[in-house]
């Protein structure tokens, strides 16, 4: 089997992968452990804004 | 550095700053003033093409002055002048501040940026009125002037990621996904469909490199995410920069907008083909792009939820803060026009929806709703942060802009819908014997005080914004109206039961 004919076994399933991305993403965003740099991160635009050169 | 930031560094146990930070402004201001004067042009422009359409002796027996050649002035004014101006605005000024990094390339580059990125705008439009153009909705200008574009905007993408790469916050907050998602997608859209071969190396003309329903795929790829993340992700950066920022409250959830970010990426790209249905381009590419346009409810209804909801135990604010209001009605627009489009990508709808001021409708409920007025309340609060003011002029007058400019959106969206239906459906009606019951010129003469109706929805529109530009006027001079104000203390029953 060449190159050629893995890369489009492979293509055939790319509903398969994208939804293992979009897993990947939402197992990210909810994972317990980010939650305090997500809420820290939601901060950032209300923090000081600083001083204008 | 103050006590204050010192302190709510060291609370949110992100990056300490160890330094002053310093901001760049002097461009921004620039960018900000492009943006109101070219909203003005493109809306004026807009109406008057509209009165064209309902008066066609408007068209002023010139070539120069002929709707086909004064609506991509139009188009080209609001959305890549007007819209364009103030992307740039609010990334350059939003992502110093999410970043507590002064701009990559400094003031320099940022002006550098607003000068060419503003003469190509004039170019453009100059070139569409002499007569030329690709003839590609919103990719009119021809290939010079898109290689000069390409210089200014890969200037841009170095200053806004250079500024990213050099932060000081550890975290890349959302609103710099969505501006680096638009930054380069609309860098490969601008390439990808301008791919041309220029007739002889001092004219205009050029001819696409690819020809066909494949020219015509391309085109739609490009014209579409041009909506998805010049008109969308763009603006969705505004959002979640302004909002939480006016509001005083953080986005209502984070992670949803990490969601919200990383699937509207993925699906938008895909939904081009529901401009072609109907065409020689392939079924099985319509119903995908029909497929992934109703998929696109999720993120874009996941965004709106979080846009309206940082509100959430502030719902007052909209009552007191007519700037607020602007921006929390563009994001309730944003979900409606998103709803809407899903819809008319659907084969069977789209077959009476092709074609009709529905569609015109549809992208003006929007530009209008959505994009124009997102900008509206960044510019009402940007104006009196720049131009270091204590307030603006009035929220009276930006009260007023935004009622009248409300009722002219609603004036222009219920008389396309009405329009736009008549029309699709006087398209389909055959009589008894089988033959067309309406000739095309009966559909157009229908449809005239419709026109006129969507006119006057225009005229309010220009309206507000004057109000918006008397309004920003004073506030930039430093003047501050003597009106009633809005009452900002809580509730009597509140301060009696503290």
């Amino acid at each position: 089997m060449d190159l050629d004919s893995i890369t489009v076994m492979l293509r055939s399933f790319w509903t398969v992968w994208l939804m293992l991305l979009l897993t990947g993403i939402l197992v990210y965003a909810m994972w317990p452990g980010n939650r305090r740099t997500f809420d820290d991160a939601a901060q950032i635009p209300l923090k000081d804004d600083g001083q204008e050169l | 550095m103050t006590s204050a930031t010192l302190t709510s560094g060291a609370t949110l146990g992100s990056q300490r700053v160890s330094e002053d930070v310093r901001y760049h402004e002097d461009a921004i201001r620039l960018f900000v003033i492009a943006a109101v004067f070219w909203g003005v042009v493109g809306f004026l422009a807009g109406t008057f093409i509209a009165l064209q359409l309902a008066f066609p002796a408007l068209n002023l027996g010139l070539e120069w002055t002929s709707f086909g050649r004064l609506r991509p002035v139009h188009t080209s004014a609001v959305i890549f002048a007007f819209g364009g101006n103030v992307l740039l605005a609010t990334s350059l000024y939003s992502v110093q501040r999410t970043c507590r990094q002064h701009l990559f390339g400094g003031e320099g580059l940022a002006k550098f940026i607003f000068w060419n990125y503003n003469v190509f705008i004039v170019l453009a439009a100059l070139s569409y009125v002499l007569g030329f153009t690709q003839g590609k909705e919103y990719a009119e200008p021809e290939w010079i002037l898109d290689l000069y574009l390409t210089v200014v905007w890969v200037l841009y993408a170095v200053q806004f990621i250079g500024t990213v790469m050099t932060r000081r916050e550890s975290h890349i907050y959302v609103a710099n996904w969505f501006f680096m998602a638009f930054i380069l997608t609309v860098a490969i859209l601008h390439i990808g469909n301008n791919v041309n071969v220029p007739v002889s190396l001092f004219g205009m003309k050029s001819y696409t490199y690819v020809s066909g329903v494949q020219s015509a795929m391309v085109q739609w790829w490009y014209g579409h995410n041009a909506v998805g993340f010049f008109l969308t992700a763009g603006f969705l950066g505004i959002m979640y920069y302004f909002v939480p920022k006016r509001a005083e409250r953080p986005v209502y959830s984070y992670r949803l907008s990490i969601v919200h970010f990383w699937t509207l990426i993925f699906l938008y790209i895909w939904a081009g083909p529901h401009h072609l249905h109907y065409t020689s381009l392939p079924d099985w590419a319509q119903t995908l792009g029909m497929t992934f346009s109703i998929m696109l409810w999720m993120p874009s209804w996941g965004g709106m939820i979080n846009g309206i909801m940082t509100l959430s135990g502030a719902w007052d604010k909209l009552r007191t803060d007519p700037v607020l209001r602007f921006l929390v009605t563009s994001v309730a627009f944003y979900g409606m026009s998103t709803f809407e489009g899903p819809l008319m990508s659907v084969k069977p709808v789209n077959a009476l929806s092709h074609y009709t001021d529905w569609t015109v409708g549809h992208v003006h409920s929007g530009a209008l709703g959505w994009v124009a007025f997102i900008s509206f309340g960044a510019i009402y609060y940007l104006v009196p942060v720049l131009w270091k003011r204590s307030q603006l002029y009035s929220l009276r007058l930006v009260s007023y802009h935004f009622w009248t400019a409300t009722i002219g959106i609603v004036l222009y969206i219920t008389a396309m819908w009405v329009s736009g239906i008549m029309q699709g459906l006087m398209w389909r009606a055959y009589d008894n014997l089988g033959f067309l019951q309406y000739s095309f010129v009966e559909t157009v003469a229908a449809m005239h005080p419709f026109y006129v109706i969507r006119a006057m929805g225009g005229v309010l529109f220009v309206t507000g914004a004057l109000i918006m530009v008397y309004n920003l006027w004073r506030t930039a001079k430093g003047d501050v109206r003597i009106e009633k104000p809005y009452v900002t203390t809580p509730h009597k029953a509140t301060v009696g039961a503290a």
